[in-house]
């Protein structure tokens, strides 16, 4: 069966059913995948939180406070009694009452009912700059009351809120996925295509250099890498080559679809009849081949994010990936790394939540695309 | 068969040539060198310098020489088992690491023992009870495998642990046992703390097994061959074990060796998490205080023995599948 390209969809009035373009086809096909639909709406509103992360986020996440060393959560009320007894919805939080255990040296918190701040939305708040240039002096949750913070997820060792710095983390998480694969994809298809489409000797160093990263376990070599980064590096710069070390490895997974994808290609009879046509070389790869596949690699690459995802936050959580004053969830988890910090403050195992959300999510979704990708299988 | 083993021999060797350039150029990447770095520290703290014996160490590590000379210089001496020196445990590395490699294997080889143990049976149970209640726990367990990187699997069993029975896990041996020499006593010891790093480094491994297992096996319960044989009136698990489980082992089998450097990525972490006596925890520890040459020697022989473990899986595949042979 030929293949068609994606130049070659109906325009104008819709046609009858078989003449469909491929993506309308895709898109089909992946509206069956119910657990695949869901995902890309969880993503979505991940991706929507990193972006609008400063006004999402109640507090400042870089702010500590001693006093609130291993705050525990607070819980919202939705409904509260007026002066005559009816209820109102009226969203508060309580307060902490805080008393310092002298022979432990620890502070106890316990809830102080008598305390209540009304929660707003959309209050005034310290002015911000959203995604770094948009002045803002509104956040989405603000509470009333002086020097009592918002702590819905509670707080970590420097009393910072662990649920403002959750919803900044995800701004670096998220994204150090898409620039790397962004990256490997890079890498992987002038690679992979140049294997796959010249073959011979250089396909053979290709295949051994890919063989090569393969066989060598990834983690001590990312770990080696990371660790050779300069200290003195800005933050910015460390981002990035955290990203292209991830990159190194994650280009080998693409370069093999798409080689395979090329050789599959190459004797396709509408690829030697464009040949014979005198289209050139790049005319072929880009016009002729790359639609064909392109879904694929969609597939082929979002089924890579998490894997970024995962590798950044294994590395940051070792304390040779990022840090801070940078904020991702790798980084966060480093406050959960010894069982004390867990034991008193479970609350520090948040991001690992939002971890395990999104990288379910990304692999379901790239398991839905994956099968939507190549809408003319039976 | 000679001939296989030769072209993989050779193959081999010019990896780990491969693997020790990439190595080197790990303990090069960082500015300066170890004897500046370590200068600068003894300056610090008003040790005195012994200026002849830094220079010596400058001439015997070749660190004014271009890298492809100290290359050499390193890794004749790496052939001769000579690892170079960490100056953070002032000790030589090839010491440092006979102390752990031991330890380090046996959780491995433990770890790969285990995973089979599991990711075997339940991917045969979940294929040919498809969508059974088992199934589906065997399914959602891949997910969790997939989704919950090792270090946080190792976090949480410390955690759910610490609240279920009040115990800290970790570690490999009581302190009592920690430098005691081999008895029934310490054996027993290590048992009892073994099982937590195994089962987070196999955890990992088996969801992979059991997803391709599970896919495989289903591809060839559907085949002819297999109602003919229950036509006959054989005995249904005694005829799936006999035929389409072999059938669906055998991608497995032959890709047995691209497993290892998972477990071994999987070990490292679970190692540094849960503080266990192995290569993992002195791996990080030189990274992190950039002692070069311990961390490259580290990652070199990581490097070596995956590779090495890998040549064996495949040796004993081509000697166990004479269809492999020619490949």
């Amino acid at each position: 069966m030929l293949t068609r390209s994606g130049d070659a969809a109906p325009r104008g009035p819709r046609r009858p059913t078989g003449t469909e373009s491929p993506w309308a086809l895709v898109w089909g096909r992946f509206r069956h995948h119910r657990l695949a639909l869901v995902s890309g709406v969880i993503l979505a509103l991940l991706y929507l939180s990193a972006i609008f992360a400063e006004f999402l986020a109640p507090g400042d996440p870089q702010a500590y406070n001693a006093r609130y060393t291993f705050a525990p959560p607070q819980s919202i009320h939705l409904l509260d009694r007026d002066e005559d007894g009816s209820l109102v919805f009226r969203p508060y939080v309580h307060g902490y009452a805080v008393t310092v255990d002298p022979e432990a040296m620890r502070r106890t918190f316990a809830i102080d009912p008598d305390k209540k701040h009304p929660l707003r939305l959309l209050g005034r708040s310290e002015p911000y700059l959203l995604m770094g240039f948009i002045p803002m002096q509104r956040k989405l949750l603000t509470i009333e009351g002086q020097g009592t913070p918002l702590l819905l997820l509670g707080a970590d060792r420097l009393g910072r809120d662990v649920l403002s710095r959750l919803i900044i983390g995800t701004r670096v998480s998220l994204s150090v996925g898409l620039v790397g694969v962004v990256l490997s994809l890079a890498i992987g298809l002038v690679v992979g295509g140049l294997s796959g489409y010249h073959g011979g000797l250089l396909d053979l160093v290709v295949q051994r250099v890919i063989e090569f990263l393969r066989s060598v376990p990834t983690i001590p070599l990312w770990m080696g890498l990371a660790a050779a980064l300069p200290r003195d590096w800005p933050p910015l710069t460390i981002y990035f080559a955290i990203t292209v070390i991830l990159s190194l490895v994650g280009w080998t997974e693409l370069a093999r679809v798409v080689r395979g994808r090329f050789l599959a290609l190459k004797t396709e009879d509408y690829v030697t009849a464009a040949r014979l046509d005198g289209a050139s070389d790049l005319s072929l790869v880009f016009r002729h081949m790359m639609p064909a596949f392109s879904s694929h690699i969609i597939a082929a690459a979002s089924l890579a994010i998490p894997a970024m995802i995962l590798a950044e936050t294994s590395l940051s959580f070792l304390g040779l990936g990022l840090q801070a004053p940078i904020i991702s969830w790798g980084v966060l988890l480093q406050e959960a790394q010894n069982l004390r910090s867990v034991a008193t403050a479970p609350w520090l195992l948040w991001p690992a939540a939002a971890m395990i959300v999104a990288v379910l999510a990304m692999n379901f979704l790239g398991d839905g695309l994956r099968d939507a990708a190549d809408p003319y299988a039976t | 068969m000679a001939r296989y083993l030769a072209r993989r021999l050779l193959l081999m060797a010019a990896t780990m040539a491969a693997l020790s350039i990439v190595c080197f150029a790990i303990i090069q990447l960082p500015p300066g060198d170890f004897l500046s770095a370590r200068l600068a520290e003894m300056a610090g703290t008003g040790d005195t310098v012994d200026v002849a014996n830094v220079a010596w160490l400058r001439a015997q590590y070749g660190l004014d020489e271009p890298f492809i000379v100290q290359y050499w210089l390193w890794i004749s001496g790496v052939v001769g088992g000579d690892l170079g020196f960490s100056f953070e445990l002032r000790m030589p590395v090839a010491e440092v690491i006979g102390e752990r490699l031991g330890i380090s294997l046996t959780v491995e080889i433990l770890a790969i023992i285990v995973l089979w143990a599991i990711a075997v049976p339940v991917g045969v149970y979940s294929a040919v009870r498809q969508y059974s209640i088992g199934d589906m726990a065997a399914t959602l367990f891949g997910f969790i495998g997939l989704a919950i990187p090792n270090f946080l699997l190792a976090l949480l069993l410390m955690y759910l642990s610490y609240i279920a029975f009040g115990v800290t896990i970790g570690g490999l041996f009581s302190p009592e046992y920690v430098d005691a020499r081999w008895s029934a006593g310490r054996l027993l010891d290590f048992l009892g703390h073994v099982w937590a790093p195994v089962l987070v480094i196999a955890t990992g491994g088996a969801a992979q097994i059991i997803r391709i297992l599970r896919a495989n096996l289903l591809d060839e319960l559907s085949r002819p061959y297999v109602d003919t044989a229950r036509a006959k009136g054989m005995a249904e698990w005694r005829l799936i074990l006999r035929y389409p489980v072999r059938v669906a082992m055998n991608p497995l089998v032959s890709t047995v060796g691209w497993l290892l450097p998972t477990i071994i990525s999987s070990s490292i972490v679970t190692g540094i998490v849960l503080n266990l006596p192995t290569l993992s925890p002195i791996l990080l520890r030189s990274l992190l205080a950039q002692d070069m040459h311990l961390a490259g020697g580290l990652i070199l022989l990581i490097g070596v023995l995956t590779l090495l473990g890998t040549l064996l899986s495949d040796i004993l595949l081509a000697w166990l599948d004479p269809r492999i042979r020619l490949g």
